[in-house]
């Protein structure tokens, strides 16, 4: 070939090239996936929701239900009118909760110290029974997690819990999302002895690796995976408590 | 650079008439799996090697990705090879694999959403693998896109050979699973090898044991092929 590939201005001009087609192949393609990335967002929020409070795959209850059925049992479960959002005490109904991103609404706190947050919260029902479904977000070893808790209406113990991260250590912080540490959450009181608010620590040696008590407010740590227990713990701890003021209002 | 050069006019005259798997096309295939072996031999790519053989399920995800980047990369680069400014050629191998990653996290977020969320840790360890990078400049930048494709494939392979090995070891006697299924017994109900005292070796899912399974799988490869230590 007869280019000159070491003069200056073909270097320039290949760097810009190069950056005019990458550029605008990445950005094609991902605005033509958007929709569908988005849309498996969606379904993947609501089987996280459908989880949280028990519905899971028929036949593997530590799987998800299908992406397919997602939409649908979350609509007879769940539904628009399960959908509040939370502003200090005070609930409003509204279908926009499902839209409400809590890392947004956390950083509007950190910008903004008087921003009233608004808070989701999704309301299941399940045979006559009554989920209060809590997002959480929170900070693991080396990126973000999340989570969903059930909470029951008197506010006293989790029903329900599923947690998720973004890149957390495989083997060691990733199993958070494992069925044996999500599950010891169920039953777990979050209130002390004497009624006040507690939250669920996770804890390493508490002597009760199968969380037989359910009044302790803690469960089993993850071996090796310290800073990721701690930041559950801070999680769950911060994330309900902020809905604490709501819950006060229904006991009266 | 004279013999990158001398390497691209013999590439160029012998392609046409050699085999698609002469003799010497399957070395570039099968070489890297032992005896060129990109983590024991080369010491390439040993980061990723020591973060994600924890569990043998990750290492397997991330070794056919690795495959799929390392191939289609070495066939772009070596596409491009004859126009690439030797100036900036790092920052173009650079472009080329995250631009692979990129594509490939989309396409899966979009059609195969459960798998792009267990791969979605290993995205960015892929870019910064080593061994693509190596290959790109080692061999792809001075030979054709079919070579450069089987010589991809064959370092990824050995990659992932040497990840999936390791990550059984670590798997099986750090947390006593294979691929998640409790293959030595229940370690809390005591059944199995642990009723008779079996305890799991913790420290076989911490990074360090990593190093040293691999430096065990050295020993073992170089002790049965004389051929392999350097004389210092």
């Amino acid at each position: 070939m007869a280019i000159n590939t070491d003069k200056n201005s073909y270097t320039i001009l290949f760097a810009v090239a190069m950056v005019v087609v990458v550029g605008s192949l990445l950005a094609f393609t991902a605005s033509s996936l958007k929709g569908r990335i988005d849309a498996n967002k969606r379904t993947e929020k609501q089987q996280n929701i459908l989880f949280a409070m028990g519905i899971a795959d028929s036949e593997d209850p530590n799987e998800f239900v299908a992406p397919e059925q997602a939409e649908d049992l979350f609509n007879q479960y769940v539904g628009d009118k399960g959908q509040f959002i939370i502003v200090g005490s005070k609930a409003e109904q509204t279908t926009d909760a499902f839209d409400i991103e809590v890392k947004k609404e956390n950083d509007k706190v950190k910008q903004d110290a008087n921003y009233e947050r608004k808070m989701p919260l999704f309301i299941g029902k399940k045979d006559g029974e009554e989920f209060y479904i809590v997002p959480l977000r929170g900070n693991g070893l080396w990126d973000a997690i999340w989570g969903y808790v059930s909470l029951d209406k008197e506010f006293k113990t989790v029903k329900g819990a599923f947690f998720d991260h973004k890149g957390e250590t495989p083997g060691l912080g990733a199993n958070i999302k494992e069925a044996y540490f999500r599950d010891d959450f169920i039953g777990e009181s979050i209130l002390d002895a004497s009624g006040n608010y507690k939250g669920i620590t996770v804890k390493k040696g508490n002597g009760d690796p199968k969380n037989q008590d359910k009044k302790d407010n803690e469960v089993d740590a993850l071996a090796g995976a310290t800073i990721t227990g701690d930041g559950v713990t801070a999680m769950v701890k911060k994330g309900i408590k902020m809905y604490q003021p709501y819950f006060e209002t229904l006991k009266k | 650079m004279a013999e990158v050069i001398e390497e691209k006019v013999e590439a160029k005259v012998k392609e046409p008439k050699e085999p698609l798997f002469s003799k010497k096309n399957r070395k570039l295939l099968t070489d890297p799996l032992a005896d060129n072996n990109p983590i024991t031999i080369q010491v390439l790519g040993i980061c990723s090697a020591l973060a994600i053989t924890a569990q043998l399920k990750p290492s397997i995800v991330m070794a056919i990705s690795v495959v799929f980047v390392l191939g289609v990369g070495n066939v772009v680069i070596s596409l491009m090879r004859n126009i690439i400014p030797s100036k900036i050629r790092i920052i173009v191998q650079l472009v080329v694999v995250a631009a692979l990653v990129i594509i490939v996290d989309q396409v899966l977020k979009a059609f195969a959403y459960t798998l792009s969320k267990e791969l979605s840790v290993f995205i960015g360890l892929i870019i910064t693998n080593c061994i693509i990078m190596g290959r790109f400049e080692a061999f792809a930048l001075g030979n054709g896109p079919w070579k450069s494709f089987l010589d991809g494939i064959g370092n990824a392979a050995g990659y992932g050979v040497l990840l999936i090995i390791v990550a059984f070891f670590r798997e099986l006697l750090g947390s006593g699973t294979l691929f998640g299924a409790k293959v030595l017994g229940d370690p809390i109900e005591k059944t199995g090898l642990y009723a008779i005292g079996y305890e799991n070796n913790g420290f076989m899912v911490l990074a360090p044991m990593a190093l040293i399974t691999v430096g065990i799988i050295i020993w073992i490869q170089r002790s049965k092929n004389k051929a392999l230590i350097e004389d210092h």
